[in-house]
Order: structure tokens, then C-alpha cells, then sequence
């Protein structure tokens, strides 16, 4: 039996080799238990670390164009990546 | 003059760029075991005791007022209670004034209690997400949040997670949840006394106490109801004669308040860690009076526009 352990990468620019700035565990083998504020220093030094560590991206985020009159508007983090590893645990 | 202890420019960029100022164990003792007397004995955890009905009993025995929001601030304590004489203390006064300028507004107040993991039957202990307060806030002008560490607060009883210079994005409370970890966040650990002045906007959550001891922290949210603009000490206050160099430097600048606003964030992303310094220099030309004001020469080029002239 597989489960899901996905990896929430945030960079630092668009290109998966710049620096990570944020970061997010989710283990849904229920071996840990990941949570706010748990970790000060990021797992990867950049989203190709992640991928030569073996793990598998499934999404990234979209580069969108500026809204008009919205340019200097900051809201979320921008360069979301998201990784997964399938680990098989015992039935 | 008012007469109290203004906060500094330098302070006032440091609020502006990084969106809190700390200080350290700057209330007495004797205020920090009053405040705690008033909360009352935390009783231990009673097995099968739902968290929520031990925490309503903390508010409810707390001799601390129950407020309606929008009151002016001066009226919502007791003379000679403990939150009372904190606010009077010319630091915080002088802070408070600076900030958020004269005759300023209680919003709410809330006690955090966070327990530890035997208060936890059946649950689990976690850190709470984190988030910015109150709700999607466009406005230029900020409310200021204090938070009041009465004890002494250890790594493990987890303290306030914060991330300096979030205040400035607009998001939506705990939409960002998803953010775990973010590079540079900082978590309270303190001694007795400390207090936390934070921007509205700056993004925090608790961290989980994995102590066998409760953590308590007392916030109480702050309006401004007349001006912010020019409320600290103008004196500290140097003018700006030309622009610094940019990029291309021959060693470090000295110290100002163009270096203090234009000083990235561990966490910032590269294009929009620039936005960020634009974002600052508007909110120290609002706080400032001055629509002219530039760091690093951000605006300058962009409100350059000589067909418009």
C-alpha cells in the first residue's frame, strides 16, 4: 500500500534552481507530523535539490501578467512548487 | 511635545521595514505578578475535560474587563490595574503615541493561553496556522498590536511565531496557512515583561507548547482615531539631502534610514522583495507628511514621466 508525502516548495524566482524561501511537509504516511513553525531552516537549498533528493514535482505556479493599477499589490507567496514521494507502508 | 519618550526615526523606519518593534523585559515585576494574579491559578488538566470549557473558565474568572470595541482607549482599564499601568508606562505611552498617534481606540483585547499537551486528551498539540489578523485590510494607515509576555518564555513552551516585513501584503487571515516554515520567522522567546508592537498586517501564529507548563500572552489591538502622520520624535528625524549611490558601491553605506528601509528579508523573493522597498518608502512618506521622500531612488524612476510634464 502507497501513501502520498508532499513536499510544498517557495523560491525565490520562477526558475527551480533559485533559493528556497518557504516551505511545507505534508506526510500522509502518519509517520510525523509536520506543523507551523517547526523547522527554522528549509529541507532544500533550492526545488533542484528536491528533485535530486528523488522527489517528484507535480505542480508549479503559473507566472500571470500584473493587473493593471495592481502592480505594487503583494499578497502570496509567488513560486509555489509542490512535490510528492509515494512510500509504501505496511497494510 | 507631549512629553513622553517618542520613538526614534530609526525605530520608526525599523517599524516601518520590518513591521514590529521588540522590548525586552521592559515591564516590572511587580506589573508582570499582578497581571498574572488577576488571570488566577490555571487549574491542571482534568481528565476528559473539553479544552475549550478549561479556557472558558480562565476568561471567566480573569479579572480582566470584558470591553465593547471602539471605546477610546484611556477609559478600557482600571485605574491601578495591571494592563493600565502597563499602558502608562512613559515606553509604552511614548510607543503607543508614535505609532498610532493621539487619543487612540481599544479594538479588542484576548488573553492566549496555550497548554500543554496533557491539557490535550484526545486531541493533538499543534501550532496554530499562520495568519494575518482581522480580515483583508487595503488601507495605508495600520492598527497597532501589542503583545505582553507576563512570564518568562522558554523554546519549548513554543511562543508567538512572527515573519518580519509581512505587514505589507494583502492577504485574506489564515488563507496562507499553507506556509509552514518561512525563512527568517522569529519565535518569542523571552523573559518576563516583554512586549511585542506589532504592525497590523505582520503575518504570526502560536507556537505549540511542548512544555509541561501554560503559556500565557495578553494582546490587545490598537485604532488610530486621528493622525499617525508625524507623531514621533521629528527631532531624530534627519533630512534628506540628495540620494545615496546605488549598486555600485565601494564599500558598506553607514546607517540611516534609507539603509534600514531598503534592508531585504531573508524570506523576500527577488522581484518582489523590490515591490517591498517600494511599499516601505510609501508608508514612510505617509507617516512622514513627505509624497516626495525616495530610498534607493525606487519612485524617482518610476514617477519620472516627462511626457506628462
Amino acid at each position: 500500500m502507497q501513501r502520498q508525502k508532499v513536499l510544498v516548495l517557495y523560491l525565490a524566482n520562477s526558475a527551480l534552481d533559485s533559493p528556497v524561501v518557504a516551505w511545507a511537509v505534508y506526510d500522509g504516511t502518519g509517520s510525523t507530523r509536520t506543523m507551523a513553525g517547526d523547522q527554522d531552516e528549509p529541507p532544500f537549498a533550492t526545488g533542484l535539490a528536491a528533485l535530486k533528493a528523488g522527489w517528484r514535482l507535480f505542480q508549479a505556479a503559473q507566472i500571470l501578467p500584473h493587473t493593471r493599477g495592481q502592480e505594487f499589490e503583494l499578497s502570496y507567496l509567488k513560486y509555489e512548487f509542490f512535490f510528492e514521494q509515494l512510500v509504501e507502508i505496511d497494510a | 511635545m507631549s512629553g513622553l519618550p517618542l520613538l526614534s526615526a530609526e525605530q520608526m523606519a525599523s517599524f516601518v521595514a520590518r513591521g514590529f518593534l521588540r522590548f525586552d523585559a521592559v515591564v516590572p515585576d511587580e506589573i508582570n505578578q499582578q497581571f498574572m494574579d488577576a488571570i488566577g491559578e490555571i487549574a491542571p488538566a482534568v481528565p476528559g475535560q473539553k479544552l475549550r470549557r478549561t479556557y472558558g473558565e480562565i476568561l471567566a474568572r480573569a479579572d480582566i474587563p470584558q470591553v465593547g470595541a471602539g471605546k477610546p482607549l484611556s477609559g478600557t482599564y482600571p485605574q491601578g490595574s495591571a494592563i493600565n499601568r502597563l499602558l502608562n508606562l512613559p515606553l509604552v505611552a511614548g510607543a503607543i503615541r508614535s505609532l498610532v498617534g493621539e487619543a487612540p481606540v481599544f479594538d479588542h483585547h484576548f488573553l492566549h493561553v496555550t497548554f500543554p499537551p496533557a491539557y490535550h486528551e484526545g486531541g493533538e498539540s499543534v501550532s496554530q496556522h499562520t495568519h494575518q489578523d482581522s480580515t483583508i485590510d487595503p488601507r495605508q494607515a495600520f492598527d497597532l498590536q501589542i503583545m505582553y509576555y507576563p512570564h518568562k518564555v522558554t523554546r519549548p513552551m513554543g511562543g508567538t511565531r512572527f515573519v518580519p516585513g509581512t505587514h505589507l501584503r494583502k492577504v485574506s487571515e489564515v488563507a496562507l496557512g499553507r506556509y509552514q516554515n518561512i525563512r527568517g520567522q522569529q519565535h518569542m522567546v523571552c523573559e518576563a515583561g516583554t512586549l511585542l508592537f506589532l504592525h497590523s498586517g505582520i503575518w504570526h501564529g502560536g507556537g505549540v507548547n511542548l512544555s509541561d507548563e501554560t503559556r500565557t500572552m495578553f494582546k490587545v489591538r490598537i485604532n488610530p482615531s486621528r493622525t499617525q502622520v508625524r507623531q514621533f520624535d521629528l527631532e531624530t528625524l534627519k533630512p534628506q539631502t540628495e540620494q545615496r549611490p546605488i549598486f555600485y558601491l565601494k564599500g558598506p553605506l553607514p546607517p540611516s534610514v534609507e539603509q534600514t528601509l531598503m534592508t531585504p528579508e531573508s524570506w523576500f523573493e527577488q522581484d518582489t522583495g523590490r515591490l517591498e522597498f517600494v511599499n516601505r518608502i510609501q508608508l514612510w512618506r505617509y507617516l512622514t507628511d513627505d509624497p516626495t521622500y525616495d530610498a534607493d531612488y525606487w519612485l524617482t524612476r518610476l514617477e519620472n514621466n516627462p511626457a506628462m510634464a
